[in-house]
């Protein structure tokens, strides 16, 4: 546990090098969700460069595409993103724009950006994997803004009806969105409750303890015939005191300063 | 045309090919076969089309191939960011199949009519789009489609339209059939009018007037080669389609005409126009009501030579 904690801080510090690099948006979207991504995988994928082409391999993806930096940032400590790709995130020739949307690179399963698209493509992805006799499990992160999306739901009704156990989604629920509060914009509670009534087996969960992370991936499906829902909560920005559930960070970028302050608050956080 | 597409996709499946069909809930009594014979893989997803144009890239990046099925307005408008990133831009071995192509499904009203399609979707890179005329050219279509391993949209009519070629033929992206062999003027069609077309050509030849007619079935990439020989052959061109006047077939046609540097362009697109169907109708009523009857497309043609004789007696 402890080296997965090292492990996350590890790449928070990258994320945060990104942004003030490169002057990219989300910032707070990726902090969020780097203890999530951390569990998923150095515990629970089972994916690295080697069986990133095995087709029946375990899935990946991050439908909340904003979040990309964090990604990016744990596949390159996995081996499978290069560094002068992170130097060269959202600049001039680069290959790594701000969404996920490069899906030729290794990792990167579908092309997201635009939200609502992640879960349905994960719906295909399950039921080919059924068919085929796979026993690849699928996995899909979300936003909880995104749920906003009706396509969401599309594939929540669909998911269920046809029993794709073996299909997982996440929901990064850190209650902010573009232009609020996700309650103020458009009401999302009883969350819970909405997916469960969609057919799905429900879990909430601290979405930075890595402990409970990891407990809640590896006993999915949390019921047997039914697809699994985490509600991971969490905060945007969070690891740096002065991010951490704070909305302007959607949209703003480090600077050299702030960069300084965010790294020594990580170093000395144990 | 819907049968010949159905009766296809049944074949290449019983011959090992892994293909899913998806479906928004359409199609009633159409696919028992396919459904009765593989069940697993035939998908209806109800209705809802954002989602099964995402589960269709799904599939098709698992490593199979996945084959949309709607009425054209609905799989087209409705999940058209899925088909443009989902599938367009992951080029992901996604053939999207619509029918009631233009007025084809008249009766049931504008939302039901699909006059728009190809406008839309030629902008998106990596999507072929063919646009068979007859049950023949649907089946060589679909082959050609599933041929490839990429993004392809197939435009088709309904049921029970008339052949206009008489034996099975082979299709290629940016190819095209010449139906009929003319020196006077080339018309350019896409889809069922092709039996307008081909009824005013035979009228025309008894006026000593003989047109070259031209099944445009692949509109892209479309056949730049046989606009610029047909045009330098019989100087004028006269486009015919189940469209509307934007954006389809008369319009891709014309971006070649016009940067080719040929001079004298004598060029008329006939087809929808851009006003919403205000009569209700068959697919025949509405068609001629919007000005692609038999004797419109007679008086376009006879315009168009006109036209010609004009430009070269001027230069005599």
């Amino acid at each position: 546990m402890r080296d997965l904690r090292i492990m996350a801080k590890d790449i928070r510090k990258i994320v945060i090098d990104m942004h003030a690099c490169s002057g990219a948006s989300h910032i707070g979207s990726a902090l969020s969700i780097v203890d999530i991504l951390t569990v998923l995988y150095f515990k629970v994928l089972n994916i690295d460069k080697v069986l990133i082409k095995k087709e029946s391999r375990n899935r990946f993806i991050l439908s909340k595409g904003h979040g990309a930096s964090a990604l990016y940032a744990t596949l390159y400590k996995k081996g499978m993103i290069e560094d002068r790709h992170i130097r060269t995130y959202c600049r001039n020739g680069g290959l790594l724009a701000g969404h996920t949307d490069n899906f030729r690179v290794d990792g990167i399963e579908a092309a997201t950006g635009s939200l609502g698209h992640g879960l349905p493509i994960a719906c295909g992805m399950a039921l080919s994997s059924k068919n085929n006799g796979w026993k690849s499990k699928i996995y899909v992160l979300l936003g909880d803004g995104e749920c906003d999306e009706g396509s969401v739901w599309e594939a929540a009704m669909f998911a269920s009806h046809r029993k794709l156990d073996n299909l997982t989604a996440i929901i990064d629920r850190n209650k902010l969105q573009g232009m609020g509060g996700t309650e103020e914009v458009l009401a999302l509670e009883p969350l819970s409750d909405k997916w469960k009534s969609f057919g799905w087996a429900v879990k909430s969960i601290n979405g930075h303890s890595l402990k409970s992370i990891e407990s809640a991936l590896l006993r999915t499906p949390l019921k047997k015939g039914r697809p699994s829902v985490i509600i991971a909560n969490t905060y945007k920005g969070k690891g740096v005191s002065f991010m951490e559930n704070r909305l302007e960070w959607h949209y703003k970028s480090p600077t050299a300063n702030e960069r300084q302050k965010a790294l020594e608050e990580l170093e000395i956080d144990k | 045309m819907r049968d010949a597409f159905i009766n296809g996709l049944a074949a290449h499946a019983k011959k090992g090919r892994d293909i899913y069909l998806l479906t928004g809930d359409l199609g009633f009594s159409v696919f028992e076969d396919f459904r009765n014979s593989f069940p697993h893989r035939f998908i209806n997803v109800g209705i809802a089309e954002a989602n099964m144009m995402g589960i269709a890239a799904g599939i098709a990046l698992s490593g199979n191939t996945a084959v949309t099925y709607s009425i054209i307005p609905f799989t087209v408008a409705r999940c058209l960011e899925q088909i443009k990133v989902d599938v367009c831009y992951q080029n992901a071995d996604v053939k999207i199949v619509g029918v009631g192509a233009g007025y084809a499904y008249g009766s049931l009203g504008i939302t039901h009519h699909a006059t728009e399609d190809i406008s839309i979707l030629r902008g998106f890179p990596n999507l072929r789009i063919l646009a068979p005329c007859d049950p023949v050219e649907t089946s060589a279509c679909l082959d050609l489609a599933l041929r490839d391993k990429g993004p392809c949209y197939i435009r088709l009519g309904k049921n029970r339209e008339e052949r206009a070629h008489k034996k099975a033929l082979k299709a290629k992206f940016g190819g095209s059939h010449t139906l009929k062999k003319g020196k006077d003027i080339t018309v350019l069609v896409s889809g069922y009018v092709v039996q307008r077309v081909l009824e005013a050509s035979r009228v025309l030849s008894g006026l000593n007037i003989e047109c070259r007619v031209i099944s445009m079935y692949s509109i892209k990439p479309i056949d730049k080669a046989v606009i610029l020989k047909s045009f330098s052959e019989t100087q004028a061109i006269v486009t015919v389609e189940e469209h509307g006047i934007i954006g389809g077939l008369g319009t891709a046609a014309g971006e070649v005409l016009a940067e080719s540097g040929l001079n004298n362009i004598v060029f008329k697109r006939l087809g929808i126009p851009d006003k919403f169907c205000e009569k209700t109708g068959d697919r025949n009523y509405l068609l001629d009501k919007a000005g692609l009857s038999v004797t419109r497309i007679k008086e376009a043609i006879v315009e168009c030579i006109n036209r010609k004789r004009t430009i070269n007696e001027g230069r005599l």
